[in-house]
């Protein structure tokens, strides 16, 4: 554009700019995949930042039960590893709540009646007692450890399956699929009629779908309700379907998708539509033969849009599908949890995750598809 | 999978009977009015009638769904906002004079005034500066990619992704929060943002810049790249500097294109709902008019009413917008 390809001052300035920006951008997104990652323990106590470095961490953690204990010479012994082959590294030790940071590694720690506890670097420990040891549980063992870091796939496992996430994709894909292609097919016979064919009232019809491409989505709900509540009354099925709310998607998402696919159509060559009709090709015909394979990318454009904002709305699920767990979509299971789990982070990162991981797909995969729909649907 | 294999059938279902719809209907016109055979005066009779009627086979089901989702429930949401709580008695204005009576109504005007002023005007802003600054550097294509993804990601999981950032831990734990973790870095104390009546709406605004940003940008870098470069070679050689190209040359010609960006985004703003209700709930002085209508219309049972006058009232902003879109596509036709 501005030909100055010199390497100025103001050059560095833009490449620094343009980095800080970036990074300012993605940065969000990042810390909540690597947080996703982490393990639990160490995302609740340090930043996702940290997460490459050792962490140091106070823990506690119980010794084999006294049934595990064998006797040398004339002591009865209990030991084993506290990590239980997980890497880390011990610097103190203690065996009261109160004190767990008592003794240092390594060192032959004295506890009433003669018994003696010996905790070593590696998490190796070591009870040994003059009397055998009694009663059913472990004894506790307080420690202070260094931790390297530990990356994990346990928080996804965790809410795919106990925090109902499985489900609530394969709600989100139901309500998704469908309501994405059903108005792609009504809207395309329209937006040929407004686009080619001559009738009264056609300039009102785009005006009037110009209009509802603004009316806000609140106006519907409380009508919409009310006629939803009325219908399911008279089938006896309830009110909360999936054809509800493919219906509904679709009604919504029809001004866009007749908008943005007459723009694209009525740009398509006369010459082509005119020959066609000359040759004694009907209206469908030519519709279906001519224009639908002409107009792919405008069509698949308007797919893309609607993909991510059906799977992204939170809205028009709660509304017409409802909050119960059988019906919940990913996005109102996420704002679930977010009341539900507040402080999980390990719960809440991986769900949103797991929320996003799709229209991401999607998005960088068919980016190229997505620009140029934006750009018909408003440069002009 | 059971419910996923019932989704695929029923889709499939449908689309088919979307197209056994288009394809009898026509065929059936055809049968009704011959065209390719007959009399010359019987086809053209036919032809008129089968052209006169095609359109409206084509149309019907988009103008019925657009009528019953969206034309008949703005009257009805009108109807409705001079009813009772379930929409059977007649209570004349008093849904209207509770709300200019309620403190929480301004609240939420007010929060929506200051998102309206805030998040378009600072995503178009970012948009623009980058648009401009990634046309002239190699990698500015992977640079406003990353900047255009969180556009694929939901307002709630935005919010996850934001209300992490502003995580507050209390005492001398460490901040797990980045923000927090600045701060604390720099020698200051850890804040509840999200608690801090006035500036906490602006935390709420930064997570719809930052998912709008990338949309301004998309458009507004498609338009420099429209601007002709005479223009500006012509202002290269009368000496302009990279400023004064950039606010005499380059932003005066695409002044429609912020406009119309400007605009997309008002609207959306307007809707906003998603991210209030999941950060704050609407607490701590938070409430926009799209939440508050929402839990009118849920919350004890619901009020009809009352969740339709803040409806009319969200309808009524947009409708200089709608007035401005219309005349533009009018124009547009007319060009044609």
């Amino acid at each position: 554009m501005i030909t100055s390809s010199k390497r100025t001052p103001l050059t560095y300035l833009v490449h620094a700019t343009v980095l800080f920006l970036v990074i300012i951008w993605t940065i969000p997104t990042a810390g909540l995949f690597i947080s996703s990652i982490r393990d639990k323990s160490q995302l609740s106590t340090s930043g996702w930042w940290t997460a490459l470095s050792t962490s140091e961490q106070r823990l506690v953690a119980r010794a084999h039960e006294p049934k595990a204990q064998t006797q040398v010479g004339d002591r009865y012994v209990i030991s084993g590893n506290l990590f239980e082959g997980d890497a880390g590294e011990i610097t103190k030790f203690g065996s009261s709540s109160l004190r767990p940071d008592e003794f240092d590694v390594g060192v032959v720690a004295e506890l009433k009646k003669g018994q003696t506890l010996q905790v070593m670097e590696n998490g190796d420990y070591l009870f040994s007692s003059p009397s055998e040891w009694k009663g059913s549980r472990g004894q506790r063992i307080f420690y202070t450890a260094e931790t390297p870091p530990r990356f994990t796939l346990e928080n996804y496992r965790e809410v795919l399956s106990a925090e109902g996430l499985g489900q609530s994709f394969i709600n989100s894909l139901t309500v998704t699929i469908p309501a994405t292609i059903i108005p792609i097919l009504v809207a395309a016979f329209a937006a040929y009629a407004l686009a080619w064919m001559r009738f009264p009232g056609r300039a009102l019809l785009v005006a009037a779908v110009v209009g509802l491409l603004v009316v806000p989505l609140q106006m519907s709900l409380i009508p919409l309700l009310k006629s939803y509540n009325m219908i399911g009354e008279f089938f006896g099925v309830g009110s909360k379907t999936y054809v509800g709310i493919w219906l509904a998607h679709t009604g919504f998402g029809l001004p866009l998708a007749i908008y943005l696919l007459r723009n694209y159509i009525v740009g398509l060559p006369r010459e082509i539509i005119e020959s066609a009709r000359v040759d004694g090709a009907s209206d469908f015909d030519i519709f279906r033969k001519i224009v639908l394979p002409l107009s792919f990318p405008a069509l698949a454009s308007f797919a893309i849009f609607q993909f991510l904002w059906v799977w992204n709305d939170l809205l028009i699920a709660m509304v017409f599908l409802g909050n119960d767990a059988e019906h919940m979509v990913l996005t109102g299971q996420l704002r679930e949890l977010l009341g539900s789990r507040g402080g999980n982070w390990e719960i809440l990162t991986a769900s949103a995750f797991i929320t996003i991981i799709i229209p991401l797909c999607v998005f960088f995969g068919l980016q190229r598809y997505l620009v140029r729909g934006l750009l018909a649907g408003s440069v002009k | 999978m059971g419910q996923l294999a019932t989704a695929l059938v029923t889709m499939i279902l449908g689309v088919m009977g979307c197209a056994a719809y288009f394809y009898g209907s026509n065929f059936l016109l055809d049968k009704i009015f011959p065209t390719k055979s007959g009399a010359a005066k019987e086809v053209a009779r036919n032809l008129r009638v089968a052209n006169t009627i095609r359109p409206w086979l084509f149309l019907g089901p988009a103008v019925l769904l657009l009528t019953f989702y969206l034309f008949y429930p703005v009257l009805e949401s009108i109807r409705l906002s001079f009813y009772g709580r379930s929409g059977e008695e007649f209570v004349g204005l008093s849904n209207y004079k509770w709300l200019f009576s309620s403190d929480e109504f301004y609240e939420s005007f007010r929060n929506n005034m200051l998102w309206l002023i805030v998040v378009p005007t600072a995503a178009t802003f970012f948009g623009l500066i980058i648009a401009t600054m990634t046309d002239r550097i190699w990698w500015g294509n992977i640079a406003k990619s990353l900047i255009f993804m969180p556009m694929a990601i939901s307002f709630v999981g935005a919010s996850v992704i934001w209300k992490f950032i502003y995580d507050f831990r209390t005492g001398g734990e460490d901040q797990i929060g980045l923000l927090n973790a600045l701060v604390v870095f720099f020698g200051g104390e850890p804040q509840t943002w999200l608690t801090i009546p006035i500036w906490n709406n602006f935390f709420l605004m930064v997570i719809l810049v930052w998912i709008q940003t990338g949309f301004a940008m998309v458009i507004l870098s498609a338009a420099l790249r429209g601007i002709p470069d005479e223009t500006i070679e012509a202002a290269v050689l009368d000496g302009a500097n990279g400023f004064q190209i950039f606010y005499k040359i380059m932003v005066p010609q695409i002044w429609g294109t912020i406009a119309v960006v400007w605009t997309t985004i008002t609207i959306l703003v307007l809707k906003v709902f998603d991210i209030v209700l999941a950060m704050t709930n609407a607490q701590w002085g938070t409430q926009v008019l799209a939440n508050q209508m929402f839990s009118w219309m849920f919350n004890g049972g619901g009020d009809f009413g009352r969740g339709a006058v803040i409806a009319l009232v969200i309808m009524v902003l947009v409708i200089p917008i709608m007035v401005w879109n219309i005349r533009r596509a009018n124009e547009e036709m007319e060009g044609r």
